[in-house]
């Protein structure tokens, strides 16, 4: 089946036998690779991508599902002016070992800090009335679709919280 | 995975009579349980029917303060939403306590109601199972219980349904709009999902063909004092081993009516009406919620290996009964 998606920006057309998952469409159609299988059963989260502008699970999507559908990956993040500041701040804090959950952390972290930023709470949110605050607690239970078997979590979490913090700072300057 | 035809739904009217039409077909939604099935074999639908464009995705309040919540809304935007986080707490707290970021922006409300169960017999195709192949014995009544039933299971079937949105709707009495072929029709969610009985294959009254375009919630004033406890072996990312969804109307100490629904227990959102009735009336006390629990689960069956839910579920209904009475949980 012919369809089209727009990927980090770009317009890819190609034909996909309906079973491709939207996964393997990036990684062995369209030769993008940042987005990662791992258990390819949607437990590990290392397929995360921003799917419409919100994160989502690649190996769990049909791509014919998504035809016209807009695709970021971690490799759309970055900018001739540099890396995306989670990006950045992965790498300030050492947020990983063998790297290969990484692209997916990050872009499940982008859609996160938006998704607290329009206000939505989480499990561990005490107060559904209340404007959410990123602590740790925030940081961890949004972010538990991402595995990291080399076990980073510390740092990732560091990361996070760096780059949340600087949100915030923005948002009450503004 | 099996080969399958895909069709984008166009109207609700087209894509009712192209799956009612064909016995293999099936409808998609986020897909996010659906096609994980199809790759593990679970499911082998020969056409899909996407309807997760079709403009079924608003929440409306409706005059009387109940909600409309159309089938394709995301879980994600349904948790969120001001009015369930305000006059429904305790459905934002279920559907924040069920799977993950990443998945909830996918899933949607039909879909949450229609996933399948997560019985590790069930989606393990070289292992009998009733439910995925009638009458090929179940594994799991001298197997692996730990996530299986203790209320309402049957010598063919113990799975249990896996939805923490499903147990907060059926507590708040919605009702599912289905479009079949013929009619249009109302369920009641606590009639929704079955028990197993002889036919553990059928987990819904849904007909083949019927497709869910809304869920109601009619007003339920003391809802503004609910919400849901899920116990599970890891804090995140995890199915319930019980949970249990809980609102109180309550005045000067007295509980003049509750609604209390358990999940993680049976092959169905479990609507808790003898806990429910042993409580009415009934001064907001922990001898009080300690009986109502008690009279529930006196018809628990649990098996060794899930023996241990028993008492878990009574404490956890008497805990969330004390934080919502202004008690210490």
């Amino acid at each position: 089946m012919p369809i089209a998606l727009t990927v980090d920006g770009q317009v890819r057309r190609l034909t996909v036998d309906s079973r491709t998952t939207l996964l393997d469409a990036l990684r062995e159609r369209l030769g993008v690779t940042s987005p990662k299988k791992g258990c390819d059963h949607g437990q590990c989260g290392a397929c995360t991508v921003l799917l419409d502008g919100r994160r989502a699970l690649s190996c769990l999507a049909l791509a014919v599902a998504h035809d016209g559908g807009e695709v970021v990956t971690a490799d759309g993040l970055a900018t001739d002016d540099g890396l995306h500041p989670l990006q950045q701040a992965f790498v300030d804090h050492d947020g990983f070992q063998c790297g290969y959950c990484t692209p997916g952390q990050i872009c499940s972290a982008v859609g996160m800090l938006e998704e607290a930023a329009k206000g939505h709470p989480s499990h561990v949110t005490a107060d559904l009335d209340t404007e959410v605050v990123l602590d740790d607690d925030e940081i961890r239970e949004r972010m538990s679709g991402n595995l990291c078997r080399c076990a980073a979590y510390v740092n990732i979490v560091a990361a996070i919280r760096d780059v949340a913090g600087q949100t915030a700072d923005e948002g009450a300057d503004a | 995975m099996r080969e399958f035809g895909f069709e984008r739904a166009q109207d609700v009217a087209g894509a009712v009579a192209t799956v009612a039409g064909r016995p293999g077909a099936t409808y998609l939604g986020g897909g996010t349980n659906l096609v994980d099935n199809m790759k593990l074999g679970v499911e082998t639908p020969d056409l899909l029917v996407d309807v997760s464009r079709l403009p079924l995705d608003e929440v409306e309040m409706l005059p009387d303060g109940g909600l409309r919540i159309g089938a394709a809304v995301r879980n994600s935007d349904l948790a969120a939403h001001p009015v369930v986080r305000r006059d429904f707490p305790l459905l934002s707290r279920a559907l924040l306590a069920g799977a993950n970021g990443q998945i909830r922006n996918s899933a949607t409300t039909a879909g949450n109601l229609l996933q399948r169960t997560r019985c590790v017999y069930f989606r393990d195709v070289t292992t009998p199972c009733n439910k995925r192949e009638p009458g090929s014995g179940c594994s799991a009544l001298d197997g692996w219980t730990r996530y299986h039933a203790i209320l309402g299971g049957s010598e063919h079937c113990i799975a249990v349904h896996p939805s923490d949105m499903a147990v907060a709707l059926t507590a708040l009495e919605g009702q599912a709009v289905v479009v079949g072929p013929d009619v249009e029709r109302r369920i009641p969610l606590d009639g929704f999902h079955r028990l197993p009985g002889d036919e553990p294959q059928r987990d819904t009254v849904l007909e083949h063909g019927e497709l869910i375009t809304a869920v109601e919630l009619p007003p339920l004033p003391f809802a503004k004092r609910s919400t849901y406890r899920k116990v599970r072996d890891r804090a995140s990312f995890a199915f319930a081993l019980v949970s249990v969804a809980a609102a109180v109307d309550l005045e000067d100490g007295v509980v003049r009516a509750s609604r209390i629904a358990f999940g993680g227990v049976a092959h169905k959102p479990w609507r808790a009406h003898a806990a429910e009735q042993a409580l009415r009336g009934q001064p907001a006390t922990e001898a009080s919620f300690r009986a109502a629990a008690d009279a529930e689960l006196a018809q628990a069956q649990p098996r060794s290996g899930n023996a241990f839910k028993v008492p878990m579920l009574r404490n956890t209904v008497v805990s969330v009964l004390r934080g919502l009475t202004g008690q210490e949980a």
